[in-house]
Parts: structure tokens; sequence; C-alpha cells
């Protein structure tokens, strides 16, 4: 695919001029991008065809909705003779004028294919395909494997219409009841994974192909389950007492986790994922310290810490040095403030905190430590970043019961993931193709 | 019947045949009517026969109940000796002091732990369902190990006591009120060495 036609759809679709920045400067400077190219208003149109053969419905609607859970464009609903009168004929070009007229900016047209799907992508102000390609689609239509794949199909179109890739082939990992439960981005899919015991805060691995998390009770341990083998192994080697909260560094090569033993302290610990000894890497003589979450380039960390009374967020280097207080207290209220999740474009921190009685999600800016509260409704708890550093789980009693929630933060936008209540410690994982089970 | 009481039926059995026997041996002529013959020694004997079996009859009896008193004591002893040790503890939110209540239980608890060095303990601690779940697995830890460390210093070895969470895992009383959190803010104990009878403190 071409990063020039990427540009001119770019400069089509927002009406903002950004072509001089080079395209892969993208992830860099993703911030700035985003508030000039996705206020709301200014969400390029895009109108998804009718694919035809059996599964084609399921198609289209998965990619409409999936490109709709992005955000980043808005899915253009097609009245049935609308749908008719654009597709394009046999030698001629869609029918431009009818799609500007609805206000779309791009036309995406999915073909089913023996194999797979392929799709062509026009940009409608230029009047011209922007790119076409051939995607495999696996094993038995609307099942696991094609699902996915689908996923990675809108990822893919979102990067052809906006230069980021998209977060539909994405899972989130979350504990129901004493079960470990997989999601798929789009709320369908939800699948356990086997455990040795009631799990709690489930973490993946940066590569999707294993996932951390931690028993409780008589035999408290971190487990590694490996998907690809099925097997889960002990990974902490801090017998006894509470051993919890695992974190993978970003190169996957470590494991942070919190342990609380004889001492009744809960110190973070840090362990080789290949295996070994764990070494301690806080001293929070009398506090507790926990729930690590790793900056992007993976050399520095925030957690929860008691150490000057109710829990607080601090940020410290990834070998124990330099911690300072991260959020601030505000005087006047019970403060209370946990979980913290560092942005994957290391910008932003997401917490939750306790506002009049009940916990909401914050987040706080790295650089100058500006906080802003992202939700008031109900009970707001433990948030994860989705890879798009755009996106957030959390769990949110705002229907009555429990639920998993996301939340764009660009937009404000709120969309329910789970259907079963009762769900908590919600973990996204990577954008991840291979591994990914 | 008892032993004793057989003897005694069968002493007055015994008299009466030699009685009737003595008449039938009696020979002719024509019988004179004669004042009975009331042989008083004999009936007296046989008295005393049967009051001496009812007395040994009764001091088993009491024999038996004392032991059976004592097994009845002893069973309450030991259910008492394990409540006392299960006796759950409470601790104030987002706290792992032990408050003056809470050592009043555990004070009741170490001259049974004491008497039986045996004895293993796990003690389990548990929170209520606010603030984070995960900084609550930490904080039920937390105070599991405050009841260990306060036996300890009372002479009750570390090793014996086994100190666990559940977080806010597993309430006891349902409900999101200020009586539901306080019963959930506990640390509960279980003997976790083989049953056997418990020693009972010197006193």
């Amino acid at each position: 695919m071409h990063r020039s036609l990427l540009a001119a759809v770019v400069i089509a679709t927002s009406a903002v001029a950004l072509h001089s920045r080079p395209a892969a400067a993208q992830d860099t400077t993703r911030g700035v991008r985003l508030t000039l190219e996705y206020r709301p208003g200014v969400r390029p149109g895009v109108v998804v065809l009718p694919a035809r053969g059996a599964a084609g419905d399921s198609l289209r609607a998965m990619l409409e909705r999936d490109l709709d859970n992005g955000n980043r464009v808005s899915v253009v609903a097609l009245a049935a003779n609308d749908a008719q009168a654009l597709a394009p004929a046999t030698g001629r070009g869609p029918n431009w004028a009818l799609l500007t007229r609805l206000g779309a900016a791009g036309l995406i047209q999915p073909t089913l294919t023996p194999t797979g799907v392929h799709v062509a992508v026009y940009d409608i102000g230029r009047q011209r395909v922007l790119d076409t390609q051939d995607f495999p689609l696996p094993g038995a239509a609307l099942g696991r494997d094609w699902r996915h794949a689908v996923h990675g199909v809108s990822d893919a179109i979102e990067e052809w219409l906006t230069g980021v890739r998209g977060i539909a082939q994405t899972r989130v990992a979350f504990v129901r009841g004493a079960s470990l439960v997989l999601i798929d981005s789009d709320g369908a899919m939800e699948t356990a994974v086997p455990v040795v015991s009631a799990p709690l805060s489930p973490a993946w691995h940066p590569s999707g192909a294993s996932l951390a998390y931690n028993t409780f009770g008589i035999s408290s341990r971190v487990m590694v389950h490996d998907f690809a083998t099925g097997r889960a192994r002990t990974a902490s080697t801090t017998p006894g007492g509470v051993n919890q909260t695992p974190a993978f560094s970003p190169d996957g090569a470590s494991l942070v986790y919190a342990y609380a033993g004889e001492s009744g302290d809960a110190e973070l610990y840090r362990v080789a994922t290949a295996g070994g000894a764990a070494r301690r890497i806080t001293a929070g003589r009398g506090s507790l310290n926990l729930s690590p979450s790793f900056s992007p380039d993976g050399r520095r960390l925030v957690f929860t810490s008691s150490k000057a009374g109710p829990p607080q967020v601090y940020i410290m280097d990834a070998d124990g040095t330099n911690s300072e207080l991260l959020t601030s207290f505000v005087f006047g209220e019970q403060s209370y403030q946990s979980n913290p999740d560092w942005s994957p474009d290391g910008r932003l921190v997401a917490y939750q905190s306790q506002i009049a009685g009940r916990f909401q999600i914050k987040t706080i800016a790295i650089r100058d430590r500006s906080t802003r509260v992202l939700t008031s409704e109900g009970q707001n708890e433990d948030p994860s970043w989705a890879p798009d550093g755009r996106h957030l789980v959390f769990t949110s009693t705002r229907s009555g019961a429990r639920q998993l929630w996301v939340l764009d933060v660009e937009s404000g936008r709120m969309r329910q993931l789970t259907r079963i209540p009762g769900g908590r410690s919600p973990a996204w994982s990577r954008r991840t193709s291979g591994n990914m089970r | 019947m008892t032993r004793l009481a057989r003897l005694a039926v069968l002493g007055i059995t015994a008299t009466a045949v030699l009685t009737l026997g003595a008449c039938r041996r009696k020979p002719e002529p024509a019988p004179e009517p004669a004042a009975p013959v009331v042989n008083q020694d004999s009936i007296n004997r046989v008295r005393d026969s049967i009051a001496a079996a009812e007395a040994a009859a009764r001091a088993e009896q009491a024999t038996r109940d004392s032991i059976a008193n004592a097994q009845a004591m002893e069973a309450q002893a030991q259910q008492e000796m394990r409540a006392t040790l299960g006796n759950v503890i409470y601790f104030d939110y987002d706290d792992a002091t032990l408050n003056d209540q809470a050592r009043a239980v555990l004070e009741a608890k170490i001259p049974i732990l004491l008497a039986n060095p045996s004895l293993m303990l796990r003690v389990a601690g548990h929170t209520d369902e606010r603030g984070s779940d995960e900084y609550n697995l930490a904080l039920g830890q937390r105070r599991a190990v405050a009841v260990k460390g306060y036996l300890s210093t009372r002479g009750v070895e570390s090793n014996r006591v086994d100190a666990v969470s559940f977080g806010e895992e597993q309430p006891v009383a349902e409900g999101s009120s200020e009586a539901a959190w306080a019963q959930n803010r506990r640390a509960e104990f279980q003997i976790t060495s083989p049953d056997a009878p418990l020693a009972r403190p010197r006193s």
C-alpha cells in the first residue's frame, strides 16, 4: 500500500493539511494528529457496500461495526435502493454523485472469494480506487478464526482511510466469577481460558501468545498460560502469602508482580519470563506496593502504593529508584487512587479515583500532571488501554449490574462490551494477528 | 437385671425350696397344729442380700454416670476450645491494626495454642468490597500477618501459623451497608493440623 495515497485520502477526508508530515512519523506524533484530524464532526463518512454470498451480510455487518467502534470514521447507513444504485457497474466507476450527496469520503467494496475476501477502497473525493487487497479468511464462516481475520480486514481498511490501524483485531481478557474469559473487541466470541484456581488480574504478554494471571487464598501464585500448548506454569518464585498483579515488560522478557509475604508489606518483584529467581525492586517498608504498569519504552513503572496512607499512584524507574507520587491528594476528600495503566503512546496514565465516595476513571498526563475525569455515572473501575491509546475498557455499574464498557477518550463515546454481568479486571491485548488465540 | 440383683433373687428361691423340702420330710403321726415357725434370720439374710445388691448397683450406676459426665464435660471443653480458636476478629476500614476487641479475642486463643504445641493454624485475612480488588488482596494479607505477628509475640511460633488472604472475594455478609462491610473486614481461623483431642490449658 502506498503512503502517498494514504496522505491523499487524509486530505480529502478531513480537510486538514497534514500531507507534509512524513507518514513514518505517525506513531510519535499521533497525539497531535488525533486532535487535528478527529475532532467530532470531521470524521470521514464511509460507505460499506453489501457483499454477495452466504456470509456476505455478516461480513459487511462486522466491517461496519468495527469501523464504527474505531470512532475514526463515520459509517454511512444505506437504504436498500441506495445500495443498489451505488454498486460500481461493470466497466464504470461507483456512483460518485450519490456518494458525495450521502456525505461519504470513502467507499469499501468487499467481495467474498473462495478463500477469503477481496477489498477495494475508493477515494470519493478523487474519484478513483485507493487500493485493493485480498485477505484470506480461515476456518468456517462466522467461526472464531474467520471472525478474527475479518477484524484484521477492518483494521487494514481503517489504516487506508485514516493512516492509523484499527483495534478491531484485539481481545479483552477479564475475570467473571471464577473464570478467566476472552472476548473479541466487538463483544462477540466469549471464550474461557482454563485456570488452576479462581483467577484475578490477567495481563497479556505483548506477543499475545500467553496470558498471566494470579490466584489467591491458600496457594496464591502468578501463573502464565500459554495458548499454543494450553498449559500454565507458575511464574512467581516467592512462596506463601500473596503473589498478584502481574505485568509483562513491553519487550516481553520480564514480568513484574507484587508479593506480600511474612512482613505483610506488598513489594514489587521482577522475574525473567524465561524463569529464574525474582528480584525485589521496591523498598516500601510498611506499605503495600502493587498493580504495576510499564511505560511503553519499558524504562519506568507506575503502580499503586499506600506508602503515604491511602492508596495513591506512584511513578518510578523500572529498577525501583526515583519513586515519586504521581497523583496528588485532593484535600478535604477521602483520597483513594489506584489501578494505573500507562497508555501505549506514553502520554497518559489512566487510573481509578474516588470522587464523592465512588470510583471514577481519570487520566493524568505524564508531562504536566494535568488530570481529566472521564466518567461520572455509577462506579467505574480498573481501566485498561486499547493499543490505539484512544480507547479504554473498564468496569462500570452505569447500567445497573457491573459490566465492561469501552470509552473513546477523544469523543467521549461509550459502548457496552459485555452483556453478562459481573465482568472485572479487564486487560486489553495489543494488536496481534498470528499468535493470539 | 444386674449380676448382684440376680444373686439376690437366687438367694430367696433357695431359702423357699429348703423350707418346703423340710416340710415334706416330716413323718407321721397325725399332725398337731403348731404355731408357724418363722425363721427370722433367714428372712433377714435375704433382705440384707437384696439391699447389698441394690447398693452395689447404685454405686455402679453412679460410677457410670460420673464417667459419662466427665466425657460430656470433656467434649464440651473440646468444643469450647475449638470455638475459641475459631472466633473471628474484625478490623476497621483500610486498616490492619488489631483493636482492643480483636486483641481480647486473640488472647483467649493463646493458652490453648500454648497447651497444644503441635496444633497448626491458618489465618485468612478478608476485606469489605470497597476499594480495588487488587489492593484488597494485599490488605487481607496484611491483616493475616498482623494476627500472626501478635500470636508470635505471645509465644506461638511463626511456623505454626499460615497467613493467607482472600481479599474481598469471600464476603460473609452480602450487601453494601456499613453493617455488611463491618462483618466482612475480618480474619478467620482454621486448624490445619490432623484432627486430635486438644490438651486443656493448665489453669
